[in-house]
């Protein structure tokens, strides 16, 4: 079981409280008419699925009710740091800086 | 019969009790034994090995190991007449008064069973026989004769224990735990670990599988004196000494009957301690067993190593041992496990072993070594106890039907080769030792192979887990002791604390001499030479496999079931491995090492279920009309985690009869309907109308205060997923409903985009399912029934037509009250605070009562809605169905909402796609099965393509026919069309109509 830290509450919480969410960074148009069919579909069911590490959303449905994002690694399941929905991307170069790592 | 002593019990020595003695049965016969002992023990010092038969040719099988690796004495455990146990290793039952045990895998008896006549099972069986055998030749094709007889006398033949029939009579619990260091394992470095990091100040948690703290220290010689103390202290010693220092530190918890079975993502562990098994008759109220989380900061594996059998042809027979287990025996358990003891091994361990029963008068004529080239210090201590060493030795087989009674050998100088028959009633064996880095490799470490120790080793370092002792490649004590003391002195520098501890010189009262290396594998190909002992693998099956094509060791393994099972190859993957690689012509390093999975030893299930069983296992969800329901003698039925009344029964009706009886009281007078399960969420602010009105089909920015709106939700993709009402209570609240079983997701939903896309929108989502009892009254006298207890709102048609909602008192509760319908009668659907709903329900059923009314359930509900062809989400859809699929407009709405693009795309424009319509039966008496097929061809040819299939299918009361709503390609344009449900009785044709059957002008409804 992980342990998540929720930018939100500021502290590592188990992962039974939180609810996973799917790949971040992926913007809902602000006008989803002017799509193209490409783009429609890229936009509902093409995702990165790297083998590494992966920018994605969780809610922390059993805490806070927050949606952020996570850094996680997808092969070691390493997460290296959350932020509150709507922040930019962070640099993972910082972020592992900081981790040590 | 008199009872069998124990002849095999050494006069004095070991750390049983004798001065007790406790009697057991196996298989009914009776023994007896001491406290101290395995139930494996006291077995042996009865003089018995063969205990069980093999998984797959059911061959005896004895005890061979003295630990948790042991692959063949599997016994089932009787307790009482509710407990029994299957796949126990007889090596971990600790001994208790009135203990019942049982072989298994044989049929008549253990002695003469019927599956072992000379091999009649091995030609079924071959590498692969899961994809083979079962498979069944070609030739035979869909014969019946396959799946019903061979297979099953298969799966008879092959297996272990059986699964008890009757119901876990104990309980279990659990327990979340957190500490700095857990220490696994409480052998010499696992116990020097723990005392470095707990006297640097870290709380620490030690665990070790066995009763007893000290791992291999306990199977070591003890002359019972301290001998020549110029080394340092009596290794026994200081055993004794370090437990009573952890036992009186308040931060070290010691564990005991634990066995750690599984690393977890970040020091996460699991483990399942033993509280009532090895009591004989537990105190009652004592859980069996408790399955501990831990979480820990930094984790000390000192998990030791196991011994590996040898490879040679008849290696299983009872009686053949491992070298260490013999020695644990003895020195432990005070039990000779022969009187004629044959050594057969490639490393120098076993020579310490045999050393001891020379000592403690075991004949021991011969010490055969496969290596060709031997000598040191161990082998020069066996020669001068007086026992033979013959070096370059090949043992080409052994004999003994229930036990070994020879070893054949092949031995001498090039040249002058002989071939001798070594009569002998034991044989140790000792193939060198594997570390057991399970737990290393659950961790994410990647044990990588040495050459030098002959073993796979842990390498990378895995951040907060430090390999100790035997599993980290140590070979004697002081190494050992060293590794541990530097573990836990790690461990602590990683919490920041400061470690004084010195590291003890402890003198190894009986030092096993020499390397416990082992040679590399070599062993010819054999129906008998065994590698997987648990699930009867042999050379040949390796063999084979690697002739069939296979590289990758995680193939052979599958293909084989070698390592497989509740063993994970404890005992058998090295030699796997090396025999593969040997095959394969390629380094082990190479071939690799398989997957090391939890559990190490087999978890109950009622360990990892603790309390979550029987009525905890899930919350069951009631209504606040549940009780009155049930005292009614309702039906229930599951709807997630609610259960709802179903039908209400009369004492002569049937559940068909009540539900036709319901639904005809509804349309010709009313009907009372539990409603409370519905989900229910207030939507609150500013921007309350327009989050709304993005997240549904229907248009909500303009709905009017005081108006409710039956809503479509869609995903992005533009599928249906939900549905419900959606009332403006002012004009910056509502109350939205959801399906029942959609509460929960449509909330996460609407909070998702409210909290990530529309953050331009001001406003709150609250669930308020459970704060409002709703019960619905339908029916064309549903206003008579309400108006007399109604105060504060005036429902009459012309005020509060279809589609309202007002607020008002009811019998002096406040409530809200919709006048909505999902029966297509007069309906209304009123809102109270949960804790009024009982006495409200109550009040309104009466007054239906007066008026000739019901109460209804579920199924009447269900029914009543399809006469009117209103949907089912999740039962009439599917996840693929739109708006239009469904008759839903989806044009007039000019704004963005969730899901709008996707009705663009191509393929949601065709015409062909699924419709949904209404079925008619050409029998008005046959109701349809759902599910069912529809196509054009009354016998369609196989292959063929369904026209559409049956979503809902009911007896209508109130048309007298059978009524069935369905998915029907282009099915709109179809309403008049013959189509066939093709069943096995025969085909039953349809036509296609309209999905509303009663009422198309809706004056019932608005009435």
């Amino acid at each position: 079981m992980l342990l998540i830290p929720c930018p939100y509450c500021e502290e590592p919480r188990p992962e039974i409280e939180f609810r996973y969410g799917g790949e971040a960074h992926i913007a809902r148009s602000a006008d989803p008419t002017g799509l193209s069919d490409a783009a429609l579909a890229d936009y509902l069911y093409f995702r990165s699925n790297p083998k590494g590490w992966h920018y994605e959303r969780w809610q922390h449905q059993s805490g806070c009710g927050r949606f952020f994002n996570a850094v996680r690694h997808t092969v070691t399941d390493r997460i290296i740091g959350t932020y509150k929905a709507g922040e930019p991307k962070p640099d993972l170069a910082l972020y592992r800086v900081r981790a040590g790592s | 019969m008199s009872r069998p002593t124990q002849r095999f019990r050494t006069a004095a020595g070991g750390r049983i009790a004798r001065a007790r003695t406790i009697s057991f049965q196996f298989d009914g016969r009776r023994y007896t034994g001491h406290p101290g002992d395995t139930l494996a023990s006291a077995l042996l010092a009865n003089g018995v090995h063969f205990v069980g038969r093999s998984f797959k040719y059911h061959r005896p099988r004895g005890i061979m190991t003295a630990g948790s690796e042991e692959p063949n004495a599997l016994v089932t455990i009787l307790q009482g007449r509710d407990r029994q146990t299957p796949n126990v290793r007889a090596t971990d039952i600790e001994l208790c008064e009135g203990l019942a045990a049982i072989s298994q895998n044989r049929w008549p008896s253990l002695a003469f069973d019927a599956g072992a006549l000379s091999g009649v099972l091995a030609p079924l069986f071959p590498a692969g026989f899961y994809y083979k055998t079962f498979m069944g030749p070609r030739f035979i094709g869909s014969n019946w004769l396959w799946p019903k007889l061979f297979e099953p006398l298969i799966r008879r033949a092959a297996g272990l224990g059986r699964a008890p029939a009757s119901r876990d009579p104990d309980h279990y619990v659990n327990r979340y735990a957190h500490c700095d260091v857990l220490v696994v394992g409480a052998g010499p470095a696992g116990l020097a670990a723990a005392l470095v990091a707990a006297e640097a100040g870290a709380t620490v948690i030690v665990s070790d599988e066995r009763t007893e703290f000290g791992g291999n220290l306990l199977s070591a010689f003890d002359a019972g004196h301290d001998g020549d103390l110029s080394a340092g202290v009596n290794a026994h010693r200081w055993r004794e000494q370090s437990l009573a220092a952890l036992a009186a530190n308040a931060r070290v918890t010691l564990l005991p009957h634990t066995t750690v079975f599984g690393a977890y993502l970040q020091n996460f562990y699991g483990l399942a301690e033993r509280l009532a098994s090895h009591h004989g008759s537990p105190p009652p109220g004592l859980p069996r067993e408790r399955l501990w989380q831990v979480r820990a900061q930094e984790v000390v594996l000192a998990t030791g190593a196991i011994e590996r059998p040898l490879v040679f042809s008849g290696n299983d027979r009872p009686g053949v041992m491992l070298a260490g287990a013999v020695r644990s025996y003895l020195n432990r358990y005070g039990v000779m496990a022969g009187s004629r003891a044959v050594v057969v091994t490639d490393c120098d361990t076993s020579y310490a072993a045999a050393c001891d029963l020379k000592r403690s008068g075991v004949d021991v004529p011969l010490i055969a070594d496969l290596r060709s080239d031997v000598g040191g210090a161990a082998i020069d201590a066996a020669k001068q106890a007086g026992i033979t060493v013959e070096a370059g030795v090949n043992v080409l087989g052994t004999t003994g039907r229930h036990r070994i009674t020879s070893v054949l050998m092949e031995l001498g100088p090039a040249g002058a080769r002989e071939r001798r028959a070594v009569p002998c009633d034991l044989v140790l064996m000792s193939g060198g030792w594997t570390p057991s880095v399970h737990l290393y490799s659950q961790a994410r470490g990647k044990p990588s192979w040495s050459e030098g120790a002959q073993a796979f080793l842990p390498s990378d370092p895995v951040p907060h887990v430090h390999s100790a002792g035997g599993c980290a490649g140590t070979t004697d004590l002081e190494q050992a002791l060293r590794s541990g003391a530097e573990a836990g002195a790690a461990a602590a520098r990683a919490l920041g604390l400061t470690v004084s501890a010195e590291i003890m010189t402890v003198a190894d009262p009986d030092p096993v001499l020499g390397s416990r290396a082992g040679a590399p594998v070599m062993a010819p190909p054999s129906a008998d030479a065994f590698i997987d002992f648990q699930n009867d693998v042999t050379t040949r099956d390796i063999q084979l496999a690697t002739q069939e094509g296979f590289r990758s060791i995680e193939h052979i393994k599958r293909y084989t079931t070698t390592g497989m099972a509740t063993d994970q190859g404890k005992t058998s993957n090295h030699n796997t491995i090396a025999l593969a690689a040997g095959m394969l012509g390629r380094d082990v390093a190479v071939v690799g090492h398989t997957s090391y999975r939890a559990p190490f030893t087999p978890v109950t299930f009622g360990t990892l279920a603790t309390t979550a069983r029987g009525s905890l296992f899930e919350p069951l969800r009631r209504t606040p009309i549940d009780a009155w329901a049930r005292a009614e003698r309702a039906t229930f039925e599951d709807v997630g985690q609610w259960q709802r009344a179903r039908t209400f029964p009369l004492r002569s009706e049937n559940q068909q009869q009540s539900i036709q009886r319901e639904c005809l009281t509804v349309r010709c007078a009313a009907g009372v309907f539990d409603a409370s399960t519905l989900g229910k969420i207030e939507v609150v602010g500013p921007d309350a109308a327009t989050f709304l009105d993005r997240m549904y089909l229907s248009p909500l920015a303009k709905l009017a205060v005081g108006r409710c709106r039956y809503a479509l939700q869609l995903n992005e993709a533009g599928f249906v997923i939900d549905d419900g009402i959606v009332a403006r209570l002012a004009p910056d609240r509502f109350h939205v409903t959801t399906t029942t079983g959609g509460a929960q997701r449509v909330l996460t939903l609407m909070e998702d985009y409210l909290q990530t896309e529309f953050t331009d929108l001001t406003c709150w989502l609250t669930s308020i399912t459970e704060h409002w009892g709703v019960i619905a009254v339908q029916g064309p006298r549903a206003r008579d029934i309400l108006e007399p207890l109604i105060a504060g709102l005036d429902i009459s048609a012309a005020t509060f037509p279809h589609m309202s909602v007002g607020t008002g008192e009811i019998a002096g509760v406040p409530m809200r009250l919709f006048r909505v319908s999902f029966t297509g009668e007069l309906g209304f659907e009123i809102n109270v605070p949960s804790n009024y709903a009982r006495d409200i329900w109550e009040l309104v059923e009466q007054s239906a009562e007066r008026h000739g009314g019901t109460v209804y359930g579920t199924d009447a509900m269900h029914l009543l809605r399809a006469e009117k062809g209103y949907i089912l989400v999740g039962h009439d859809t599917d996840g693929t169905v739109t708006p239009e699929d469904l008759g839903f407009g989806t044009g007039a709405k000019k704004v963005d909402f969730v899901g709008k693009r996707a009705l663009a795309r191509p393929d949601m424009l065709k015409s062909d796609r699924l419709h949904l319509v209404g079925l008619l039966a050409e029998d008005p008496q046959h109701v349809l099965e759902e599910g069912a097929q529809l196509t054009q061809a009354a016998s369609p040819a196989n292959g063929a393509r369904a026209d559409g299939h049956v979503t809902s299918a009911y007896m209508s009361p109130a048309l007298g026919r059978s009524i069935a709503l369905g998915l029907v390609a282009g099915g709109r344009a179809r309403h008049g069309e013959r189509l066939f449900v093709p069943m096995p009785s025969g085909p039953i044709a349809v036509r296609i109509s309209t999905p509303l059957f009663l009422d198309a002008k809706g004056a019932r409804l608005h009435g």
